[in-house]
């Protein structure tokens, strides 16, 4: 850290020019604080319970494109998933976590690579439940932080009390992109397609959940009742952001391991690290029950009710850590 | 070699023979989705302007440019003619690369040449240069306003405007940034 030649003349020592810009983001800071303070209440007022998971280990889900840290002999957390799933086989059935997450590489105006996640499982329960709580939660944080039931972000006005939109991912392929989704679309196109002309329309007024993904891109979730190449996972946006992604999770563990062996064949393929295989895990998933899960991204929460164009804003600390990782 | 991941605003990269420079750069990823890295890039020969995607996996070759100082030698009606004063190799820039910078190049200026290869496509002039007035109406004798000023033409061709008391046939030292006059020089 430079520091910054203020004192000497007083006698006081330099004070490091960081610490003025620490001081300069406390209104973002304090917001962030109240929206984590507001989350914690919500849950708690509806039965969850807070758990927490480690954030070191040895097998990370094998996810063919989230690359965990390397530490020690094994890795920093990208998700408390493969433990959150444990608790629940071990019947706990309201389970929620607001926990560090690491991911290597992902730095960029909404990616940090280490960053806050919420993540929340009901048993017993599908993804109409997951949008339901999410729903209740955005607008329980937006009216306990900011005193209404809208937001602007970047000069959109968002009203999150106002019915949210549902569009599936194939009418938002054909609304936006003016494209047909196949059944097992190519998946450098459909990344590139959704982020570069789907994903800025969506959110604009009310937040919007897309659903029903293609199945390939869903490992951890399960099929849409009846549509089998179509899994049922949501994410929600607000403003063009993406905050949240939750399914109905897999219980149904030959499927569970098969679609896991295909996530490491393809990371194996991209020379990416391949990780100690999450035996721990997988014992669990026949002993979980019907449940879904989702996770938003605090740093995200926050920018939007801050209208902080980069996640780093509302950060405290924000690491050089660009690329290093 | 570079990786998507090496991208940054101001890496000058090359793509199919041309060196380009970041001028733009966005990380971004769909949720469970792979990363894409944009980037606009400006072509450092043609100057336009182009958008372009880059996976994790892609590699790209580090544009060979360097940056040589070199002395200004003459202009011979078609190419500005540069000598490395260390290898006493002579360079030929074209006429647009160039462009207004030739109001400030005078015979043995030294600047800092970039050079694609062996081929000038950019130069960089010291912060300023000495020219001498070539043309200038004597100031008014008595006019004493501080900021008064009058056109003066200099042996590059190029106007700047001086304080009344500097006249024709003396050197000035001008900023080849802004164009303007910063003082006079006995020569």
């Amino acid at each position: 850290m430079s520091v910054v030649g203020r004192g000497g003349a007083g006698g006081e020592p330099a004070r490091p020019e960081g610490l003025a810009a620490l001081a300069a983001r406390r209104e973002r800071l304090e917001r962030r604080a109240h929206v984590i303070q507001a989350v914690r209440a919500f849950f708690h007022a509806r039965g969850f319970l807070e758990v927490e998971t480690p954030l070191w280990m040895r097998a990370p889900l094998p996810e063919r494109y989230i690359d965990a840290i390397p530490c020690g002999r094994g890795f920093l957390a990208t998700s408390p998933e493969p433990h959150m799933k444990q608790l629940l086989a071990a019947g706990y059935e309201r389970i929620f976590q607001i926990s560090k997450c690491f991911r290597a590489g992902e730095a960029g105006r909404l990616h940090h690579p280490e960053f806050t996640m919420l993540e929340w499982y009901r048993a017993h329960a599908g993804s109409a439940a997951l949008v339901e709580d999410v729903q209740t939660l955005v607008r329980y944080v937006c009216r306990k932080v900011l005193g209404t039931g809208e937001l602007t972000y970047q000069g959109r006005r968002v009203d999150v009390e106002g019915a949210w939109e549902y569009v599936s991912v194939d009418e938002a392929f054909a609304r936006y992109a003016c494209a047909e989704l196949r059944a097992e679309p190519d998946q450098a196109w459909f990344d590139e397609t959704l982020v570069r002309q789907i994903e800025p329309q969506l959110g604009l007024e009310v937040p919007t959940i897309i659903s029903g993904y293609p199945r390939a891109f869903c490992p951890m979730a399960r099929a849409l009742p009846g549509v089998p190449e179509r899994a049922d996972r949501c994410e929600v946006y607000i403003a063009g952001v993406e905050l949240a992604n939750g399914c109905a999770e897999q219980t149904d563990v030959a499927e569970q391991e098969a679609a896991l062996r295909r996530e490491r064949e393809i990371r194996g393929a991209r020379g990416a690290h391949v990780y100690a295989w999450p035996s721990a895990f997988l014992a669990a998933v026949p002993y979980m029950p019907p449940c879904a899960g989702m996770a938003l991204g605090v740093d995200r929460l926050v920018m939007l009710l801050c209208d902080a164009p980069r996640i780093s804003d509302v950060m405290a600390f924000c690491e050089e850590w660009y690329n290093s990782a | 070699m570079y990786e998507a991941s090496d991208l940054k605003k101001g890496l000058k990269i090359q793509i199919d023979g041309e060196p380009y420079i970041v001028t733009d750069f966005e990380f971004t990823k769909p949720g469970k989705g792979a990363a894409i890295y944009w980037a606009r890039l400006r072509n450092m020969l043609t100057g336009a302007s182009i958008e372009r995607s880059f996976r994790s996996n892609d590699k790209f070759e580090e544009a060979d440019l360097t940056a040589v100082p070199m002395e200004y030698l003459y202009f011979d009606g078609h190419h500005y003619c540069f000598m490395n004063p260390q290898t006493f190799e002579h360079h030929l820039a074209e006429e647009q690369v160039i462009g207004e910078k030739k109001g400030f190049l005078v015979e043995n200026t030294p600047v800092d040449v970039l050079l694609f290869g062996d081929r000038i496509i950019d130069v960089t002039l010291p912060p300023s240069v000495v020219l001498k007035i070539v043309r200038s109406e004597p100031g008014v004798r008595g006019d004493t306003a501080t900021n008064a000023t009058k056109p003066a033409e200099l042996e590059t061709g190029i106007t700047v405007q001086v304080p009344l008391f500097v006249n024709e046939g003396e050197y000035i030292r001008v900023d080849t940034r802004t164009g303007e006059y910063i003082e006079r020089v006995k020569k």
